[in-house]
């Protein structure tokens, strides 16, 4: 008897959830919003940092940059996610990367025909899109198990944390190292004359380095419970 | 002979993969905490390197570059197949790994042991793509020539994280302000050692 009690309200709940659960439910809004703070991508679960420093210079291939890598994470996850029953677990890995693989290359090219001078600057970090780890640890954590939704909405949500940190990195370094703000110049004439001048320590690659650092350390003050124990 | 030396110190110090271009920063980041698995991770990564790079130099040359295929006959020679060359690499560095993978696992049951975890890694660690993408750029002349570079490539990330590694498990007995311990502090050390590295760009080779 009491089993039977049991049973009943947990199969009637799993009923109610599958059924009615909005598009956009606390949960898969969670799915979206996460990776922006608590669990962002690159500085909480140390994803995809090549490609992030390496084009912060200045705001416009940042920005670039995370439009392609939001797009090829919404499609990749997509696809993978519909193949999942499929896949051999065996070669799942080459599975992915040669979807990932292909969606880049469609990026590449639309990229080349439409925005050839970003396209030059972006160099081979384009390419590298395929082997970043946000991509394919995406993939592996979360595509491979969950449905087509809600592995797209993951997929944007971690893109756009990812692309967050892109963007203000870029901020910080393109405002300081040239005194622009994607392309126009935004520290008066005026300034320059009292004696004020660009730091050109800015533009250099180790900076994006000391720059996340110092995000880390901001958004780790600010929320303790990601601080690490050693 | 003097120019593959010179091109074998230049990709180790002056092009290094993750001081000047920050490829493989995230096994770099994740695999460092501990000396002996920063050993066994660099010399996975050298091993890869330096078999993918001229297997996809030889790739590029005879099949994807424009004109390549003007080997097979006249006709082809208008031919431009380099859109292709991201799925042949990448399906290139995959296989190769899982190859390595087994013919370690056969012939040298020590070595997989030291290297097994870290080698299907290394199929998404982006300086081995990244390797092979600086490649097509540079137009090597033969086959040799990019070997070189992708072991010296290869030695390059050896170092760099080897060397994080120790200082990683130094760092671990210092006072450091609870919200930088860990992760924050690495990068800003990554990035000193970066300008530390920088020095190497004026000499000329």
């Amino acid at each position: 008897m009491s089993k039977k009690l049991k049973q009943t309200p947990k199969k009637s709940l799993f009923f109610i959830n599958k059924n009615t659960e909005p598009l956009f439910s606390k949960k898969n809004r969670a799915l979206l919003s996460d990776p922006l703070d608590d669990n962002n991508p690159i500085t909480v679960q140390v994803l995809g940092i090549c490609s992030a420093l390496a084009i912060t210079v200045q705001l416009k291939p940042a920005i670039v940059m995370t439009l392609s890598v939001i797009a090829v994470m919404g499609a990749s996850n997509v696809i993978v996610s519909v193949l999942r029953n499929l896949i051999p677990n065996r070669i799942r890995i080459i599975v992915q990367l040669v979807v990932v693989a292909s969606l880049v290359a469609l990026v590449d090219q639309i990229l080349k025909a439409f925005a050839y001078d970003v396209y030059k600057q972006l160099s081979i970090f384009i390419g590298l899109i395929i082997t970043n780890c946000i991509v394919m640890g995406r993939l592996e954590a979360f595509a491979l198990g969950n449905g087509v939704w809600k592995s797209f909405l993951d997929g944007v949500g971690n893109a756009a944390g990812y692309g967050f940190i892109l963007i203000l990195v870029a901020f910080f370094r393109e405002l300081l190292g040239s005194g622009k703000l994607y392309g126009y110049q935004v520290i008066p004439e005026a300034i320059y004359e009292l004696g004020y001048e660009n730091n050109g320590l800015m533009l250099l690659s180790p900076m994006a380095l000391i720059t996340v650092g110092i995000f880390i350390w901001i958004q780790r003050a600010r929320n303790r419970k990601l601080i690490e124990k050693n | 002979m003097e120019s593959y030396v010179n091109l074998f110190v230049k990709s180790i110090f002056i092009e290094n993969m993750v001081f000047a271009y920050f490829l493989g920063m995230c096994s770099y980041l994740a695999v460092s905490k501990a000396v002996k698995t920063a050993i066994g991770l660099g010399g996975a990564v050298i091993f890869v390197l330096s078999i993918t790079v001229p297997i996809n130099f030889l790739l590029d040359s005879y099949l994807l570059k424009p004109g390549a295929l003007s080997w097979l006959s006249p006709e082809y020679e208008n031919l431009d197949l380099s859109f292709l060359s991201f799925i042949m690499f990448i399906a290139v560095i995959a296989s190769m790994v899982q190859l390595v993978e087994m013919i370690v696992e056969k012939f040298s049951p020590e070595l997989y042991g030291a290297l097994g975890i870290f080698l299907p890694l290394i199929a998404v660690n982006c300086a081995i793509l990244g390797g092979s993408l600086f490649m097509q750029q540079k137009d090597f002349s033969g086959v040799f020539e990019s070997s070189i570079y992708g072991l010296g490539s290869g030695v390059g990330f050896f170092l760099a994280i080897v060397a994080i590694a120790a200082i990683r498990e130094k760092i671990a007995y210092s006072n450091i302000p609870a919200p930088l311990r860990g992760l924050g502090i690495t990068f800003i050390i990554t990035g000193l050692m970066a300008i530390g590295f920088m020095s190497f760009m004026g000499i000329k080779l």
